[in-house]
This record gives structure tokens, sequence and C-alpha cells, in this order.
């Protein structure tokens, strides 16, 4: 029994008050019929959250000591250095790969399984026939379930967000590059949404559990890494004549470096022979001094614009998951058995 | 006022037609039974009823209400699926107040008593209870949304024998004191002799006869006479079937009332329910659908043997 549940009515009959359609009533029918998938997903993350803890812990430890040990050259620092790169840092890359895939799998197993279950085991002809119809319960399980696994995601992410730190100064290693960008701030709670939302409505297109879980993977999968090129394109590159774009207190700071080009005198682009001998000439040079006149242009997104780029993603990924859970709603409203 | 009352309807699944042509009414206050072989379109007509299923053709209301499955109408039906499907991994109590929460009535009371009377432990899974059971749990479940229409997709097919008549001691209860007419749909017969008072008979996705059981059964007879005379009698008469045995000719016929002249040498039986609904079945071809009214059933062409 649950305290959501609404009192008895007195008396033994109800026919003179046909009740009206509280959203509460539909709260408990939702988490009645999916608490196990719910409670089954917060043990999971809660597990894995406090394993990021308790790792997390260890390797701020590692970082820290790693960092104030001077002087950097000594064989001592070089090989703390070492030691982190080999161990925490397969740790941190594992785990990084995981959170990759976390949303897909919240997806595969939440998702697809939400209405196909219903379908597969032939529980609608209960659920659809009751007095309130079909499409209140199931407008109201889709947005509650897929509400409650994107906020559990997003507070998961929190925990990853501070778990991967220590690991963002390293080369090549940027809260815009691919992977980074997708597990943090927003992104992935974003992600997890548009996982669940996918798999609800493959599930109620394909009405089978495994196949809806495969679509489900395969989907996101595509969506996800077209995601990466398409960011791209997202309205915050900053072209500039800077040399010192990609510089800062740590890497954390640094650019994504879209492109590049060279202007000569006038502003004319340089045909790809003298871009070639002007890249020969300043090669491996640090401040690249350019003969007068000459220009390297580079087209970059700078860290600054991480939020704008969150933001800009998340709304996209929450516009699909409207339309995408809006579709499944009319499929429950037009599918016939 | 008519429960049920279709124009036409029709339902196809890909090429093949699950149910076509079918124009029927059905009273309110029945106990209408909708009989046919597996496959013969009665878990068709059920499903267009309560609204799982959109019909290909023609139109149907339930209760008056169209379209069916919308929610006026569901507030007024109630609707049993074959096995009747309950959440397994629920307790009794679960379901209680899962159909509570789903529907706008829900006779709390009723429904609990009852589920104390057939000493359904309230914690107990309903995937854990017995086949008899979990009817009885679904059945409950349906009555306490207090139905003007009660629809039993095959109910009975998968109880034992002391359940099947518990089951149907309830629905009849559910019948008298409440006022709920039901549609019950059974590929047996036997069953239902003594209980339907109204008959659907499908037969290959068309609807083979319809009507009051006590018309139908007053309005067919059973002719016995020689063999030789048969032929000539039979055209004209609707006959459903012609059955040989030696020099005798048994022929089912659809008669305007028991009061048709019987020519001479031929001797007039009633029908059994039984009967009459295997003798439609048979009829090759299935019959064309026919309105309670058995002046339609004289469409139906004479069958192979008179020919």
């Amino acid at each position: 029994m649950s305290v959501l549940t609404m009192p008895a009515q007195p008396g033994h009959d109800t026919d003179a008050v046909l009740r009206p359609l509280p959203w509460r009533r539909m709260a408990w029918v939702t988490w009645r019929l999916h608490r196990g998938t719910l409670i089954s997903v917060l043990a999971v993350l809660g597990a894995a959250a406090v394993f990021l803890v308790i790792a997390g812990l260890k390797i701020h430890h590692n970082y820290a000591t790693l960092i104030a040990c001077k002087p950097f050259s000594s064989a001592a620092c070089q090989n703390l250095n070492s030691d982190f790169n080999n161990t925490d840092w397969t740790a941190g890359n594992t785990v990084a790969i995981l959170m990759n895939l976390t949303p897909a799998l919240l997806g595969a197993f939440v998702g697809a399984p939400l209405l196909a279950r219903e379908l597969e085991t032939g529980s609608y002809r209960y659920a659809w026939t009751q007095g309130f119809g079909r499409v209140r319960p199931a407008v109201a399980r889709l947005v509650l379930v897929a509400a409650t696994i994107t906020v559990l995601a997003w507070a998961f992410s929190q925990v990853f967000d501070w778990f991967f730190q220590p690991f963002l100064p390293q080369e090549e290693m940027t809260v815009l590059t691919a992977t980074v960008f997708d597990t943090h701030g927003i992104a992935f709670a974003a992600w997890t949404l548009a996982g669940v939302s996918i798999g609800a409505f493959a599930g109620m297109l394909v009405r089978r559990i495994i196949p809806a879980m495969a679509i489900t993977l395969g989907v996101y999968l595509v969506l996800a890494l077209a995601a990466w090129d398409l960011r791209k394109y997202y309205p915050v590159a900053v072209v500039s004549s800077s040399q010192n774009i990609n510089i800062g207190p740590s890497n954390r700071n640094s650019s994504w470096i879209l492109g590049g080009w060279f202007t000569g005198p006038g502003g004319k682009p340089l045909s790809q022979a003298t871009a070639d001998k002007l890249v020969a000439l300043t090669y491996g040079r640090y401040h690249k001094a350019f003969p007068h006149g000459y220009t390297e242009w580079t087209r970059y997104i700078p860290v600054s614009k991480f939020w704008p780029m969150q933001l800009i993603e998340a709304g996209w990924l929450l516009l699909l998951s409207a339309a995408l859970i809006a579709a499944t709603v009319w499929l429950v409203r037009r599918r016939a058995a | 006022m008519n429960v049920i009352e279709t124009t036409g309807l029709g339902k196809r699944y890909g090429k093949e037609w699950a149910l076509r042509d079918c124009t029927l009414t059905i009273p309110e206050g029945r106990l209408a039974a909708l009989v046919g072989p597996n496959g013969s379109g009665k878990s068709t007509l059920m499903n267009m009823a309560v609204g799982l299923s959109v019909p290909t053709e023609g139109s149907a209301a339930v209760l008056g209400v169209k379209p069916v499955g919308s929610r006026a109408a569901l507030d007024g039906i109630a609707f049993v699926a074959q096995d009747s499907p309950v959440y397994r991994n629920l307790s009794v109590g679960d379901m209680l107040h899962l159909t509570r929460n789903l529907n706008r009535r829900f006779d709390d009371a009723a429904a609990r008593a009852r589920i104390a009377d057939l000493g359904l432990p309230l914690k107990k899974k309903a995937g854990k209870l017995s086949g008899g059971q979990q009817s009885q749990l679904a059945l409950t479940l349906a009555l306490a949304r207090r139905p003007r229409l009660l629809i039993l997709d095959e109910p009975l097919a998968s109880l034992d024998p002391l359940a099947r008549q518990d089951f149907m001691t309830t629905v009849m209860t559910a019948m008298t004191d409440d006022g709920v007419s039901v549609l019950l749909s059974s590929h047996a017969l036997a069953e239902l002799e003594r209980v339907a008072d109204y008959l659907v008979v499908l037969s290959r996705g068309k609807l083979a006869v319809a009507g009051e059981t006590d018309d139908l059964l007053a309005s067919h007879r059973v002719l016995t006479g020689p063999a030789e005379a048969a032929d000539s009698y039979a055209q004209r008469l609707s006959v459903i079937q012609d059955k040989r045995a030696g020099a005798q000719a048994h022929l089912l016929v659809a008669a305007s009332g028991p009061a048709d002249r019987v020519e001479p040498g031929w001797e007039a039986h009633p029908v059994g329910l039984e009967e009459l609904v295997l003798a439609y079945l048979r009829a090759p071809g299935g019959a064309p659908a026919a309105a309670p009214s058995p002046a339609l059933v004289s469409h139906i062409q004479p069958t192979e043997a008179a020919r």
C-alpha cells in the first residue's frame, strides 16, 4: 500500500460519483508498474557512484601528489607520472567509455520495455481497456519514467564529473572532446532522456522487447556518432589570427581547433603550395614569425563556449525526445491489437 | 437500448479477413453467447467492441457510444481478455489499487468483499494464482468497475469444470443483481446452452446466425421423411443441414413458425441448441449474415447434399 493511494470512497455505491482523473493516481500507477525498473536503475547507478567516489578519492589523491611533486623532471616525479598515466588513466578511460554507453543502455533497458513489455505479455488488453483509456496512463508513464531516469542520470553525471577532473589536463583532452563533452554538464542527462525516448518509441513500434533493445542501441550509437560531427556546426565557432588560442592554465581551458588557413598580403587566401612553404618555414617554432603581410587564421571553438554548446545540445535532444514521446503516444492511440 | 450494434463491420489482417460483413444487434440485459470455432472471428469482434482493434470497414457502437474505445465507451464496459491478463508480478491487493486508479468508477468495498469470499490472499502475486483464481480476480476487478456491459473473451477455456461453474455463478449474479449485460465468447457451446439467452454464431469470419435463443429454437426444426422425396421438398425450404441415413432424410430447416404445414410422410421435431449451432457452423461457405429475424435465414443456400 502506498501513501499515494486514495482513501476508499465512503459507502458501497460509487455509481453516483464519476471521479475525475487526478495525476496523483497516474503517479501511483507509474510507480507501481515501473518501480522494479526505477529501483534497479537507482541501485546500479548508486553502486557505480559509490565506486566512482572511492576510486575517485584515490585518483584525486594521486593527482594532487603528482602535481605537488617538485622538481617534475626528477626520477621520483617521473615515476609518479607514469604510474598515474598507466594505472589511473586506464581506469579513468574505462569508466569514461562505460559512461558514454550508459545512456544507450538506459534507453535499451528502461525505454524499450516500457510499453513493449505490455504488448509482449498481453497485459495491454487489461491496461488499455480500463475506464481512463490508454492515452493518459501512457503519457503519465512515459513522462514520469523518462523524467525520473533523466534526473538520476544528471545526478550520476555530477559524480562522474568530479571523478574525471584529474584527467582533463591530459594531452588531447578538453571538456570539448567528444567523449568528454557527452558525459559532462547537462549533456549526459539529455542523452539519457533521448535514449529512453528512442527505446520507448522503438518498443511501441516493434512491440517486442529484445528487438526494440537492439534497435535502441543501434539508433543511439548512430545518433551519438553523428552528434560528434554535428557539434562543429553549432554557431559558437570563432575565427582568430591569434597564436595563443590554445594556451591557458591547463588543457582544460584549451580550445577545439576546427580548421585553419593562411592569407597573404591584401588578405587573399594562399594557394596550397604557398601555404605549405609557409608551414615549412615556421615548422617546429613555438612562436611562428611569418613574413610581413602573411597571417595564419584559425577557426576554433573556445572552451568558454562549453555551456552554450551544452545548452544547444540539450535543447535539440530535448526537442527530439519530446517528439519521440509524442510519436509513441500517437502510436499507443493509433495502434490496434 | 442495444449494447452492441455493428454495421458491415470488417477487419482485415494483411490479406486475410478475420471478420467481414458483420451486421449485428445485441439488445440490453442479455447473456449473449458468441460462438464459433477457433479463428472464426470471435476475438476480432470483441477487440473491436472494446477499441483494442480498429475496424477495416463498417462501424460499431457499444452502449450507443461511438467511437468504441473512447473513454466515454470504456467507462461503461469491462473487458476480460482471453487468459485473463493481469500483471503477474503485482499482488492481488496491488491489482485492486491499480484498477481503482485506472477507472473513474470503482467499487472498492465490493471488490474486497469478493476477494475475501474467494479466499484470495491480498499479498499473493497475481501470477502465482491458479488459472481459476486469476479468472476470478480478473472478473472481480471487471465487475467492481460497475460496468453496464461485461465482455468476456473465452473466460472458461482454461478453467476446470468446478471453476467454470463458480465463474458463471458470479457472472449470473452480476446480471440479476446489477443488471449487467454480458457478451461471452466460447468455442464450446455445451456449457452455455442453459444460460445464454442470445446467440451469435460466427463461422469463418462471417456471421452465421444471431438472435434470441428462444426465437432461434422456435424458428428451426428437423423434418424427418423419405430420402427419395427429400430433394424436391428441400428446394422449397431453407435447409440449413441435410443429413441422409439410408432411406431416411433429416432436414434441419428454418421455418417461419411452428405452424408451418408439413408435407405428408414427413415428421417435424424441435431442434436442440447445440444441433442448431453445429448445423450453421457446418453450412458450406459460411452462411450469409442473418439478423435476429428468422426470415433472413431463408436466404441460406441449399446444402451440398440437397443440390
